[in-house]
């Protein structure tokens, strides 16, 4: 597939160099990056998104920056950290990549930490959300979110917009335990009450009796954190169920309406308000762009994890432009400290001491475009460049 | 009061859903002694025919469901013609690496074509949301499903018992050689009886998209549940899957209503205690075969 | 078959060691220095020979079907890390064997549950146990780390000298020796009287019980006797990844196990071994050609063994080393697959 891809490009320029008589792409003018995402099971759809958008990169930057040559070798791990590690090595030992990137899932990201800190190597985190992970190695940088950065704002924002009484309703695992502490924590601490807390399995086929729970809780809103994929089933239910009849909104981090299924999630999606790192319908020209390009080449709408992929492998090239081409971990590291650029989501950049990203957190409404008729996560009220508060705190 | 009126609702028609899905497995592995864990790729199949119907080219909800049952029921005569049949006198450890493999390739294939997002059908308003009876939340949704499923379940136990088709399904699974000795094509009965299965498991598809979420990976998840609801059911009748079907339901509902944190619990802890008490499920056979 | 000494010289020259089998692990030991870049794989698929080689105990030699193996997978790997990570055992090989005690506790105790009952039964008895397991792990998360999985485990070196690397070279070497010791145990007790009057069960268990075998009892033994060895491939998967997370549990597992088994055939120890090294390298194979859609490759390969026969696939594959053994050693056919039935 993609490998494929840029193994007959390869092919084709080094056939294209070897007719003009100029000296054929060595191999040391390869930079190889590996990526280890869930392509099956359960969380596949990140994992694919994370691919696509990087192969939208490429295909707008080109694969050569530097004077090197960018190959990307995909691994499938199905988010179970024990073939992460296994691919990980694989990768670092055999195909000798210069950075290894992507990672569905907190335990994956965790489990590809040693092997980072002993190869030297960056691991450009482009999904998994737990705060801990840049803290277990030096070599981990990350593009996407953490939870707490979202969490803490959307708890913020509901005790200051009258919402007193919040029942929650959140994934068991660690990104969910973390959405669930920081919004408590900041919730409670402007007065709000949780009435109810549950939490659902990870992989859990049926909401409905969940949902009953909060009905009978009669809370003025849920407070929810599902992985991104779960989301649509949970709103589907919500509808069906009658909460959002009985005036019971939906609050969280922007997982539950990721745009890559918001569209299908019918009218009970409306009014939800989260706070989340992107969104689709974000107004800046370059996210209109983005949007309108990933839609061209892959038919639907691009979510966060796109964008973190897309913003990640941003980084590893502009990294490699800082050392001038050089693969040396630790130089890339350091080049990859206070990057800051203009991503779709907004302006963003890696904090030079803990190597996480510091961005904008918007509270977004889902709403109606009037343009196309589809329903996107309208930003209304910006926090400007947020750190990762659940490592602040210590 | 109420909460225990709704959540019995909620469960019975979960129950009811799960019993389309699986009654087809039943069929085949009670019945038909197979062990067809492809099953769910019926369901699967039958799910995604509905939602392209529906949500790509319009068709009404309700109009594409007996396509979702046509379809299902089309694949698994050619597969059972193609190459189940050559199995059934097979080991069951080829027969369970053969489905397993059946499932595998449906999974990616479904993967490839239509991507690894969950999709859901655009279901008629009218379906749509909860009404009260005396308090008692009732979700329109659930009720059609409990209407749908009560009206097949009892259908099927007509055919079975009151038809010439059924004392024929029944006598071919006896003792099929006898059967065939009495002039029953036991080779078509067979078929036939499959491909109905099949075609439930694709109704059963169709119909769970909205709550059990539609994605390719649904054979495999789901694939627990039917064996669960086949073997605590026993083999010998419907009536033991069905029976299984509501319990595994309400238990599962119940089960996560009440103590949210041993959710899964209750229904594997049910499991192991019913298949210790009775092991050949609620209505088995006595003498296993 | 029939006088009792012909029966004796049979069981005998069955226990024998064959040219074939130290060929074997000649050129297992041998993939351990030939490609040094592909410790971690090969680790891997010792360990899940190890664990196949469990489920063949029960499967191939006493016939009962499992698809819960991985409970006792899963409760060796658990006890490895909560020793290592709470400093109970720091010694590896100590923590080895503890775990693999664990397991087997769990064996003996689950085994009154699975002797009852008919092939689907104990199929679904064993599956609910592994799920009542993983539920277990996951509620209980605070001991576990629930689906997060235990973080931050790290291994002493083994037997206080030599420490794991990040190329996993002492880990290969440790879980070869492991299994190496694991079979030659294993290989004793199939051929001991012990392991006959097992077989015997599996053919009839009616008969067996009316020539005296105590069939229950014996089952018990063989069942924990398995647990054992599961526990210790689970025990050996943390030791050499430092990770225990929930899928250790997962359904997958088990299933998969039981693939491995049915490819590599039953009730001859080398099924789980050849099994292992099948599944494992076309997974890797067909996964680096299509991160994405592998499994749909996997399906029809496994599609295939069925059509064509697992009989005649075994046969054609053994064919040469037979001719070979036979030529070489004078005897007929020493690498057997028997056919099982479940």
């Amino acid at each position: 597939m993609f490998e494929h891809k840029t193994f007959s490009r390869a092919a084709a320029i080094a056939a294209v160099a070897g007719l003009a008589g100029l000296a054929p792409v060595k191999a040391e003018d390869t930079v190889k990056v590996g990526l280890i995402l869930p392509m099956t099971g359960g969380q596949a759809s990140t994992g694919k998104q994370i691919e696509n958008a990087i192969k939208l990169y490429m295909q707008q930057n080109g694969d050569t920056v530097a004077g090197k040559k960018i190959e990307i070798i995909v691994k499938d791990d199905a988010a179970i950290p024990d073939k992460t590690k296994t691919a990980a090595q694989e990768l670092i030992v055999n195909d000798k990549v210069s950075f290894i990137g992507g990672f569905g899932v907190t335990p994956a990201a965790l489990a590809a930490a040693p092997l980072a800190t002993q190869a030297k190597i960056p691991e450009v985190v482009m999904a998994a959300g737990t705060s801990i992970i840049t803290e277990r190695s030096p070599y981990i940088v990350r593009t996407s979110f953490t939870l707490a950065q979202s969490s803490t704002i959307i708890g913020d924002w509901a005790v200051q917009n009258g919402i007193k009484k919040v029942a929650t309703l959140t994934s068991d695992y660690a990104p969910g335990n973390d959405a669930l502490n920081f919004f408590k924590e900041h919730f409670t601490a402007g007065g709000g009450e949780v009435v109810e807390e549950v939490k659902t399995p990870l992989a859990n086929p049926d909401f409905a009796p969940f949902l009953q729970r909060m009905k009978d809780a009669k809370p003025d809103a849920i407070f929810v954190f599902v992985p991104a994929g779960q989301g649509g089933n949970f709103m589907k239910q919500y509808a069906e169920r009658g909460l959002d009849k009985a005036g019971i909104k939906v609050i969280g981090p922007g997982d539950v309406t990721d745009d890559d299924l918001l569209n299908n999630m019918g009218d009970a999606v409306l009014g939800t308000v989260t706070a989340h790192i992107y969104s689709a319908a974000h107004p800046s020209q370059m996210n209109k762009d983005f949007v309108a390009a990933y839609k061209k080449a892959f038919g639907n709408r691009p979510g966060f994890m796109a964008v973190s992929g897309y913003d990640g492998i941003h980084l590893i090239y502009e990294a490699l432009k800082k050392t001038n081409g050089d693969t040396d971990g630790t130089k890339l590291v350091e080049a990859m400290k206070g990057q800051k650029w203009e991503s779709p989501r907004g302006p963003i950049s890696i904090d030079p001491e803990t190597r996480d990203i510091i961005q904008n957190v918007y509270i977004r409404r889902v709403a109606r475009s009037k343009s196309d008729g589809e329903l996107y996560n309208v930003e209304f009220q910006v926090f400007e460049a947020v750190k990762d508060l659940g490592k602040t705190k210590k | 009061m109420t909460s225990i009126l709704t959540n019995l609702f909620d469960g019975v028609a979960y129950g009811m859903l799960l019993f389309v899905l699986a009654c087809g497995l039943a069929v085949t592995l009670g019945l038909m002694n197979f062990v067809n864990l492809a099953h769910g790729a019926f369901a699967m199949a039958g799910g995604y025919v509905c939602m392209l119907l529906v949500n790509q080219h319009g068709w009404p909800f309700f109009a594409a469901l007996p396509l979702a049952f046509v379809s299902s029921a089309v694949i698994g005569i050619v597969l059972e013609r193609a190459l189940y049949r050559h199995l059934y006198t097979r080991s069951h450890l080829d027969q369970v690496l053969f489905t397993i493999g059946l499932t595998f390739m449906s999974v990616a294939a479904v993967d490839y074509m239509q991507g690894s997002s969950r999709v859901f059908i655009n279901l008629p308003a009218a379906l749509e949301g909860q009404f009260d009876v005396f308090g008692v939340g009732i979700g329109r949704y659930r009720l059609m499903i409990i209407v749908i499923c009560g009206l097949l379940t009892i259908g099927l136990q007509m055919v079975l018992a009151k038809t010439r088709f059924g004392s024929r399904l029944r006598a071919a699974v006896d003792d099929p050689r006898a059967a065939s000795g009495l002039g029953i094509n036991v080779p078509q009965v067979f078929a036939f009886t499959f491909a109905f299965g099949c075609g439930l498991a694709g109704l059963g598809g169709a119909l769970s998209a909205e709550i059990l979420g539609l994605d390719p990976y649904f054979p495999l998840k789901f694939m627990i549940y039917f064996l669960i609801v086949v073997t605590v059911g026993g083999s010998s009748s419907i009536t033991g899957p069905f029976l299984a079907s509501l319990l595994l339901g309400i238990g599962d509902v119940a089960g996560k209503y009440y103590v949210p944190k041993m959710g899964p619990f209750v229904i594997y802890t049910m499991m192991i205690v019913i298949l210790i008490w009775r092991p050949n499920g609620l209505f088995g056979r006595t003498a296993a075969r | 078959m029939s006088a009792s000494s012909d029966v004796g010289f049979h069981a005998q020259r069955h226990a024998r060691w064959h040219y074939g089998e130290a060929a074997f692990w000649l050129i297992v030991l041998a993939c351990g220095f030939l490609f040094p870049s592909r410790y971690l794989i090969m680790t891997d698929i010792l360990r899940l020979a190890l664990f196949a080689m469990s489920l063949d105990l029960i499967l191939g030699y006493a016939g009962i079907v499992s698809l819960g193996h991985a409970a006792f997978f899963g409760v060796g790997a658990y006890a490895a890390g909560l020793l290592a990570l709470h400093g109970v055992i720091n010694e590896p090989v100590l923590a080895l064997i503890a775990a693999g005690l664990a397991a087997t506790v769990l064996g003996f105790a689950t085994s009154f549950l699975v002797i009852r009952g008919v092939d689907l039964t104990r199929l679904m008895v064993t599956l609910g146990i592994a799920l009542l397991l993983e539920a277990l792990a996951e509620r209980f998360s605070n001991i576990t780390g629930g689906t997060d999985g235990l973080q931050g485990i790290e291994m002493q070196p083994i037997l206080g000298q030599i420490p794991f690397d990040m190329f996993g070279k002492a880990g290969f070497f440790y879980s070869l020796a492991v299994l190496f010791v694991l079979f030659l145990l294993a290989r004793r007790i199939v051929h001991s009287p012990f392991g006959l009057s097992l077989r015997a069960i599996k053919n009839n268990p009616l008969r067996a019980a009316a020539i005296g075998i105590p069939v229950n009892r014996r089952l018990i033994a063989i069942y924990t006797f398995a647990a054992f060895y599961a526990g210790i491939a689970g025990a050996l998967f943390t030791q050499t990844t430092a990770i225990a997370s929930l899928d250790v549990f997962a359904f997958d597992r088990s299933a998969d196990l039981m693939l491995v088994l049915v490819i590599g055939g039953t009730g001859y120890l080398y099924g789980g071994l050849i099994g292992a090294v099948i599944f494992r390298m076309l997974q890797e194979v067909f996964s680096t050609i299509t991160p994405q859609y592998w499994q749909f490759w996997i399906g029809l390969v496994l599609v295939v063994i069925v059509l064509v026969g697992r009989q005649r696939l075994h046969y054609g594959v053994l064919f040469l080393p037979n001719l070979l053994i036979k030529q070489i050693a004078g005897r007929k056919a020493v690498v057997t697959v028997p056919e099982s039935e479940a």
